[in-house]
C-alpha cells in the first residue's frame, strides 16, 4: 500500500479545487461533491485499520521518503505507527461527520466553506503523517489558515475577535517550536552556542531524532522540552494556555467546534506523545525542581488544575457549547496527566482518551448544533423539558454525554479507568485529584442535562420543535456506536497503540535504566570480576 | 590610466541599459501623451535585453569572479543574482505603473527614464568592490529616486515625501561618507580587498570602529532600519503607490548588496567590532517595525512599516558572519528574493485596487473583496500569508534560515525575538485578510482590468508559492551564487 499516505493527504486537496471550480450557484453539487470526497477520504484510510503491523510493532509503517530539500536535508517523509493511525482515523471520520452534518446549518457562500474543510483535513492528515520535523511544521502550520476563516467567516457574534485569537495563540507557541527544531537539527549537525554537535548529515527525520535523543544533553533537552511544551500545550490547551478554547469553540460553526475539538486538540497530544516524550526523557527524568516542582512535576500541576479548574468554570456556564468547550479543558487535562505518569497504563489511556474524547465531544457539539439550529440561542435557561418534545434527541444526547462522564460501558469510563491506574502507579496523590474531575464532570453534565431536558417545557416557543430527523440521526449514528464499540470492546484499539506506547515507555524510561546500570555495574563487577553484561543489559532494558 | 578591452565587456549590460534610458529621456520629448505606454513597453524590454546581456557576458568572460577597472568592479555570481532580483522588480514595477502614469497629468517619460537611471545605479551597486564606485553608484540610484518621490508634484503629500526623503537621504549619505573617510584614514585605500587586509593586521586607530559604526549607520537608513527608518512610513505612504513598491523593494535589495559586500568583506576583519551594533539595530527595528504596523489603518503606510520589520529580519543574517557554511550570506539571499516576490504582489494589489480616484489605501477599501474578485483576494492572501512567515509561501522559507543563521550564531534572544514578532506580525498582516474575506459588506474598492499588472500579480504570487512549496531549487541556487565572493 504505498502512497496510501500520500493518496490520503491530497486527495482532499483535489477536493479543494474540484470545488473551486463548481459554480457558485449550485450549492447542492457543491455539499455533494465534498461528501463524495471526505467519504472516500474515510474509506480510503480504513486500510489503517485493518493493517495487522501496528499490532505487531511500534514502527513506522506505510513508509514514504522522497527528498524535498535536498540543501536542507528536509525531506518529504511520510509513515505512522499505531498511535498516528488512530488519529487518522479519527480525522477523517469527523471530517467526514462535519461535512454531512453542515448541509443545513451553514446557508451562505458555500463554495468558500466547503473548500475550507476539504483543505482543513489535508493539514489534519499531514500532520499526523509527517516523519521530517520540517515536513510537520508545514502541515502544522498550513492547518491554522482554513481554520482562522471556518471561524472567522461562518462563526457566531464573536467571530473576528475567535478567529484571530485562535489563530495568534497556536502561531505563538508553534514559532517557538520552530526554534526548538532549528535547535535540534543545529544539535545534530554541528552543534550551536556551547552544545557540541554530532556531526551527522543535516537531516529532519524525526525517527532519526528519536535514536539520539540519549545523545542531547540534558540542559538541551529540558529547553527543547519547555520549548515544545509552549507550542504543544497551547493547542492542547493546558491550563493556563487554554483562554482561546472557549472563544474559538462558542463562535465556531458546530463543524468547526467538532474538527477543533475532535483534532485540533488532539495534535497538541500527539505532539507530547511524538515528540515532548521520547527527545526529551532526561527532562523528564531530571530531579531539577524550579519551585519545588520537578519537569513532570509541574506538568501534572498543571494538567490538575486544567481538570479542576475546567470542571468548576464548565459548572457555571450559561451557554450549552461553552460548557462543553470547558469540559474540553478538563477532559484534555486528563489525557495530558495519563501521558505524564509515563508508564504503559497512562500512556495508552492518554491516548484512547484522546480518540474517546473527540468522538463524545465532537457528538455534543453536533448535538448542541441541531438544537441551536431550529432555535438560534444555546442558552441552558432557554430550553427545559425537551425531553417531551424531542425524544429521541434526549435520549441520543444522554447516550453522548454519559459517554462524556464516564460511564461503564461507554467509551469515556474505559479511558478514564486505564488512564487513573497509571497516574496511580505515578503518584497516588494526582489520581485522587484527578477522581475529583470525575465526580466534578458528572455533576455538571448531569445538571446540565436536567436543566435542559427535564421538568416543564417552561418556554412556550419550544413546543413547535421538531425531533430529530433522518439526516441528524446518521450524522450521530457513528459516533454513538464508535462510543459503545470502545466501551464494550476496547481491546483492538490497545492493541492498535499498545506497541507504540511500549516503545516510548522504554524511550522515556531510558535514563532511570542508564541510571540503574551504572550503579548495579560496579556492585555485579566487584561480585563477579567477569560481570555478565546480560543482567545489566536485563535491568536497563526492560524499564 | 588604460583598462584592457575586456573591462568594458563586463560593463556592457549597463552600458546598454544606460543608452536606453538617455533614449527615453530622449524619446519622451517626441511622444503625445496618449502613445506614452510605448515607453514603457520599450522600457522593459531594455531592462529583459540588459538581462540578457548581463548573463551574455557572464558567460563570454569565462570563470567568476572576475575582476575590471582596478578593482572598482567585479562580476561576480553574487553581483548576478541580486541584479536578477533588481531587473525582475524594476520591470514589475513598470508593469504596475502602467496605468498610474498613463492616468496621471504628468509625463511618463521621465518617470521611466529616472527609473532606468536608478536601476543603473542599482546594478552598479551589486557589483561595486570599492567604496568609491560603491558611492557613486549609490547617489545615483538614490538622485533618480528622491525624484521619482515627488513626481506628483502638486500633491502636497508627494512634495512631502520627496523632501523628508531627500533631505534624510543626503544627510545619511555625508555620514556614510564620512564614515568612510575615516575607514580610508585607518586602512589606507577604498577598495574593500585592501580595506580587509588592512583591517586584518592587529592594533588598527581606534577611530576606525567609528568609521565602522558611521558606515553601518549609512547603511541602516538605506535598508530603513532602526533607529533611522523614520522616513519610510511617511516615502511610502506620500510617493505614487508603484514608486513606493519599487522602494520598498528595488533599493533596499540593491542596499543589501552593498551592505553585505562591505561589511563581509571589507570589514569582515572587524566583525566582532560591528556585530553588536548589527544585532541591536535588528532587534530595535523588528519591534519598532511590528509594532509601529499594528497601529495603521493606511495599507501603505502598515506595508510600509512591515518592510520596516522585514529589514530587522534580514539583519539577523547579517549575524552569522562566521559560520563556515556561509549560512549568513545565503539566508539573506533567499529572503530578499522571498521579499521581492512577496512584497511587490502585495504592493500591486493596492494599485490595482483603487477606489475614489486614490489606490485602495485604506484598510476598510478591502471589505468584501473576497465575494467580489476571489482570484484577487486569494492572491493578497498568499502575500500576506508570506509576509507573515506562514508556510507553504516563500516568506516562510525566507524567514526560516534567517532564524536558523541568527540560532547558529548564537543570538538565541534575537531569534526568539524574532520568531515572537513574526507571530505579532501576523495581527496587521490578517487585518487586511479579515477586511476581504471576513467583514461583510461592501468596500469601496473597483478594480480595473489592468493585463500588464495582472499578469505581474500573477508572477509574484506563483513565485511566493512556488518557493514556498519547493524551495530547494531556489535554496539551492542561492548557495552557487555565494561562491566565490569577493573582490
Amino acid at each position: 500500500m504505498n502512497g496510501l499516505l500520500s493518496l490520503l493527504i491530497f486527495l482532499p486537496v483535489v477536493g479543494t479545487l474540484v470545488v473551486l471550480f463548481v459554480p457558485r450557484g449550485k450549492p447542492s453539487v457543491i455539499r455533494w461533491v465534498t461528501t463524495l470526497f471526505a467519504g472516500a477520504e474515510f474509506l480510503l484510510s480504513l486500510p489503517l485499520w485493518t493493517f495487522a503491523g501496528f499490532r505487531r510493532s511500534g514502527d513506522f509503517f506505510f513508509r514514504e521518503t522522497h527528498d524535498w530539500i535536498p540543501s536542507l536535508g528536509a525531506k518529504y517523509s511520510l509513515g505512522v505507527d499505531g498511535i498516528a493511525a488512530l488519529l487518522i482515523l479519527l480525522t477523517t471520520l469527523l471530517s467526514f461527520i462535519s461535512v454531512y452534518s453542515s448541509f443545513s446549518a451553514i446557508t451562505k457562500r458555500e463554495k468558500e466553506y466547503y473548500a475550507f474543510l476539504l483543505l482543513l483535513e489535508t493539514g489534519m492528515v499531514g500532520v499526523f503523517c509527517a516523519l521530517d520535523f520540517f515536513l510537520f511544521y508545514v502541515f502544522w502550520e498550513v492547518m491554522l489558515v482554513p481554520m482562522y476563516f471556518l471561524i472567522g467567516i461562518w462563526g457566531g457574534p464573536r467571530k473576528l475577535y475567535a478567529a484571530i485569537k485562535f489563530f495568534l495563540y497556536t502561531l505563538a507557541g508553534s514559532v517557538v517550536m520552530l526554534l526548538a527544531i532549528i535547535a535540534l537539527y543545529f544539535f545534530n549537525t554541528s552543534g550551536f552556542l556551547w552544545w557540541k554537535g554530532l556531526g551527522n548529515p543535516a537531516t529532519f527525520d524525526i525517527v532519526h531524532f528519536q535514536a539520539i535523543a540519549s545523545s542531547i544533553p540534558p540542559d538541551l533537552q529540558l529547553w527543547l522540552f519547555w520549548a515544545f511544551f509552549l507550542g504543544f500545550a497551547i493547542k492542547v490547551p493546558m491550563f493556563p494556555f487554554h483562554t482561546w478554547l472557549p472563544d474559538a469553540h462558542v463562535e465556531a460553526p458546530t463543524a468547526g467546534s467538532v474538527i477543533l475539538a475532535g483534532v485540533l486538540l488532539k495534535m497538541g497530544t500527539y505532539g507530547f506523545i511524538r515528540f515532548s516524550l521520547p527527545l526529551c526523557p532526561d527532562a523528564l527524568a531530571s530531579n531539577a525542581r524550579f519551585l519545588g516542582l520537578t519537569t513532570v512535576g509541574w506538568v501534572a500541576v498543571l494538567s490538575i488544575v486544567g481538570i479542576v479548574y475546567g470542571s468548576m468554570v464548565a459548572m457555571v456556564q450559561k451557554d450549552m457549547k461553552k460548557l462543553v468547550a470547558y469540559s474540553s479543558v478538563a477532559h484534555l487535562g486528563f489525557v495530558m496527566l495519563g501521558l505524564f505518569a509515563l508508564n504503559n497504563a497512562g500512556i495508552q489511556g492518554g491516548i484512547l482518551q484522546s480518540i474517546n474524547h473527540g468522538l463524545s465531544t465532537g457528538g455534543l457539539f453536533l448535538l448542541v448544533g441541531i438544537v441551536y439550529e431550529r432555535t438560534h440561542t444555546r442558552m441552558i435557561v432557554d430550553y427545559g423539558g425537551l425531553s417531551g418534545v424531542m425524544p429521541v434527541y434526549a435520549m441520543l444526547f444522554m447516550v453522548v454525554l454519559l459517554a462524556s462522564i464516564g460511564l461503564p460501558l461507554l467509551n469515556g469510563f474505559v479511558g478514564e479507568f486505564t488512564i487513573l491506574t497509571g497516574v496511580f502507579l505515578a503518584d497516588w496523590r494526582w489520581a485522587a485529584w484527578a477522581s475529583l474531575g470525575v465526580i466534578l464532570g458528572a455533576a455538571y453534565m448531569l445538571w446540565l442535562y436536567q436543566r435542559v431536558f427535564f421538568g416543564e417545557l417552561t418556554h412556550e416557543k419550544n413546543k413547535g420543535l421538531e425531533d430529530v430527523n433522518l439526516r441528524e440521526i446518521l450524522t450521530l449514528a457513528p459516533l454513538i456506536v464508535m462510543c459503545f464499540w470502545i466501551g464494550l470492546y476496547p481491546k483492538p484499539f490497545f492493541e492498535m497503540t499498545a506497541k507504540s506506547a511500549e516503545k516510548i515507555v522504554v524511550a522515556v524510561s531510558a535514563p532511570e535504566a542508564r541510571r540503574l546500570a551504572r550503579e548495579t555495574a560496579p556492585r555485579l563487577a566487584s561480585r563477579a570480576p567477569a560481570g555478565p553484561p546480560a543482567a545489566v543489559a536485563a535491568v536497563a532494558g526492560v524499564k | 590610466m588604460p583598462f584592457p578591452a575586456g573591462d568594458t565587456l563586463l560593463i556592457l549590460p549597463e552600458l546598454f541599459l544606460t543608452a536606453a534610458a538617455s533614449f527615453v529621456l530622449l524619446w519622451a520629448t517626441f511622444v503625445s501623451r496618449e502613445r506614452e505606454r510605448g515607453l514603457a513597453f520599450f522600457s522593459v524590454g531594455a531592462l529583459a535585453l540588459t538581462g540578457l546581456l548581463m548573463f551574455v557576458s557572464a558567460g563570454a568572460s569565462g570563470t567568476l569572479p572576475r575582476s575590471a577597472f582596478g578593482g572598482m568592479f567585479v562580476m561576480d555570481r553574487f553581483g548576478l543574482y541580486f541584479k536578477a532580483i533588481l531587473l525582475l522588480a524594476v520591470i514589475v514595477t513598470i508593469l504596475f505603473s502602467l496605468h498610474f502614469v498613463g492616468s496621471s497629468p504628468y509625463p511618463g517619460g521621465e518617470y521611466y527614464g529616472l527609473l532606468l537611471f536608478s536601476t543603473v545605479g542599482m546594478l552598479f551597486m551589486a557589483s561595486g568592490t570599492h567604496l568609491a564606485s560603491i558611492v557613486v553608484a549609490l547617489e545615483l540610484m538614490a538622485l533618480s529616486q528622491y525624484v521619482l518621490a515627488g513626481y506628483f508634484k502638486r500633491e502636497t503629500k508627494s512634495l512631502e515625501a520627496a523632501a523628508k526623503y531627500f533631505v534624510l537621504g543626503a544627510f545619511s549619505s555625508g555620514v556614510l561618507i564620512y564614515g568612510i573617510s575615516l575607514v580610508y584614514g585607518a586602512a589606507g585605500t577604498l577598495s574593500l580587498a585592501g580595506i580587509a587586509a588592512a583591517l586584518a593586521l592587529p592594533a588598527p586607530p581606534a577611530f576606525l570602529v567609528v568609521g565602522i559604526i558611521l558606515v553601518a549607520c549609512g547603511m541602516f537608513f538605506k535598508i530603513a532600519s532602526a533607529p533611522f527608518h523614520v522616513w519610510a512610513p511617511d516615502v511610502y505612504e506620500g510617493a505614487p503607490t508603484p514608486i513606493s513598491a519599487f522602494f520598498a523593494v528595488g533599493p533596499k535589495i540593491a542596499a543589501y548588496a552593498i551592505f553585505a559586500r562591505i561589511f563581509f568583506v571589507g570589514f569582515g576583519p572587524r566583525a566582532g567590532d560591528w556585530s553588536a551594533i548589527v544585532a541591536a539595530s535588528a532587534a530595535l527595528t523588528m519591534v519598532v517595525g511590528n509594532v509601529g504596523a499594528l497601529m495603521q489603518s493606511n495599507v501603505k503606510r502598515l506595508l510600509g512599516y512591515s518592510s520596516i520589520g522585514h529589514a530587522g529580519y534580514a539583519l539577523l543574517g547579517f549575524l552569522a558572519y562566521r559560520d563556515a557554511s556561509g549560512i549568513g550570506l545565503w539566508s539573506i539571499l533567499v529572503y530578499l528574493l522571498a521579499y521581492a516576490f512577496m512584497n511587490l504582489g502585495a504592493f500591486g494589489l493596492v494599485i490595482l485596487l483603487e477606489s475614489k480616484g486614490y489606490a485602495g489605501e485604506s484598510v476598510d477599501d478591502f471589505n468584501g473583496l473576497a465575494g467580489k474578485n476571489p482570484w484577487l483576494a486569494a492572491a493578497m492572501l498568499v502575500f500576506l500569508l508570506s509576509l507573515a512567515g506562514i508556510p507553504p509561501t516563500a516568506g516562510f522559507v525566507g524567514k526560516y534560515f534567517l532564524f536558523s543563521a541568527a540560532m547558529k550564531a548564537g543570538w538565541f534572544w534575537l531569534a526568539l525575538l524574532a520568531v515572537l514578532m513574526s507571530a505579532v506580525s501576523l495581527f496587521y498582516y490578517f487585518r487586511i485578510a479579515r477586511a476581504m474575506y471576513l467583514v461583510e459588506g461592501e468596500g469601496s474598492l473597483h478594480w480595473r482590468d489592468e493585463p500588464a499588472a495582472t499578469a505581474a500579480i500573477a508572477l509574484c504570487a506563483a513565485g511566493t508559492l512556488a518557493m514556498g512549496i519547493l524551495p530547494g531549487p531556489f535554496v539551492q541556487f542561492a548557495r552557487t551564487c555565494l561562491l566565490p565572493f569577493g573582490p
